[in-house]
């Protein structure tokens, strides 16, 4: 399975173990994992909670899982994203990619996370001081996402 | 539904997090009025409703769509059975 949208929380290294085992094509694996902080706009985080829209989430992400498998040549790619409340150093998103070469592997894991970013319907509210606020969307995620079209 | 037998054009809609917030509702069944045929004419009708509707489905915000579950536009075509969502700009990873 290439997509996971999950309330658990989950273990890189077992992740990246499972999906090279016996595959010795494999020279490269690249992973990102995204982690909560504890601070956002200048404001003190104490828990961040994600919402999602069921279905559409699933079939969103295998979709950029395709676009990243027809643009490089990666052997296979692995998306875990949380959802429900986390803490700050909680592990809210891991993506991995396998490669022949590190190239190939290195981009399409930061094409995954540039298009997850701002094609998969997340929502994060976060909790600060002041109350609990929608996250709202960055200027600068569309324009990574836009680096690759 | 069998053959001949009439059907509705009924659509089913979803709201999510903010707008969820601000509309008060997660979803609804609508009975597709006349003429909205895509995205942007649905949007219309809703904005139609006044208070919150007017505010939060109003142009100049960032409202975002999906039919049956893919990112769409103001243009895409709505037909009877079609699940709309409509969110904001998205915030994940």
């Amino acid at each position: 399975m290439a997509v996971r949208v999950q309330t658990a929380d989950f273990d890189a290294g077992a992740e990246i173990a499972r999906l090279r085992a016996g595959d010795a094509r494999i020279g490269a694996v690249a992973s990102f994992i995204g982690v909560v902080r504890d601070v956002n706009d200048g404001d003190a985080v104490s828990e961040l909670t994600l919402e999602h829209y069921p279905g559409m989430t699933e079939k969103a992400l295998e979709k950029i899982v395709a676009e990243a498998r027809s643009r490089w040549d990666i052997y296979d790619a692995l998306v875990i994203h949380r959802v429900g409340t986390l803490k700050p150093t909680d592990q809210i998103v891991l993506v991995i990619t396998t490669s022949a070469h590190r190239g190939e592997a290195f981009k399409a894991c930061e094409f995954l996370m540039d298009y997850l970013k701002t094609g998969a319907p997340f929502w994060k509210r976060e909790q600060t001081p002041g109350g609990s606020r929608w996250v709202d969307a960055r200027e600068s995620d569309d324009a990574a996402a836009r680096r690759w079209s | 539904m069998k053959p001949g037998e009439s059907q509705a054009a009924v659509v089913r809609i979803l709201y999510f997090a903010r707008l969820r917030e601000a509309l008060g509702r997660a979803e609804e069944e609508l009975v597709l009025p006349e003429g909205v045929r895509d995205v942007g004419s649905l949007l219309a009708f809703l904005r139609e409703r006044g208070g919150a509707w007017a505010d939060e489905l109003a142009s100049g915000r960032a409202v975002r769509a999906a039919v049956n579950q893919d990112m769409s536009d103001a243009t895409a075509a709505i037909r009877a059975g079609d699940e709309v969502a409509f969110f904001p700009p998205v915030t994940g990873g």
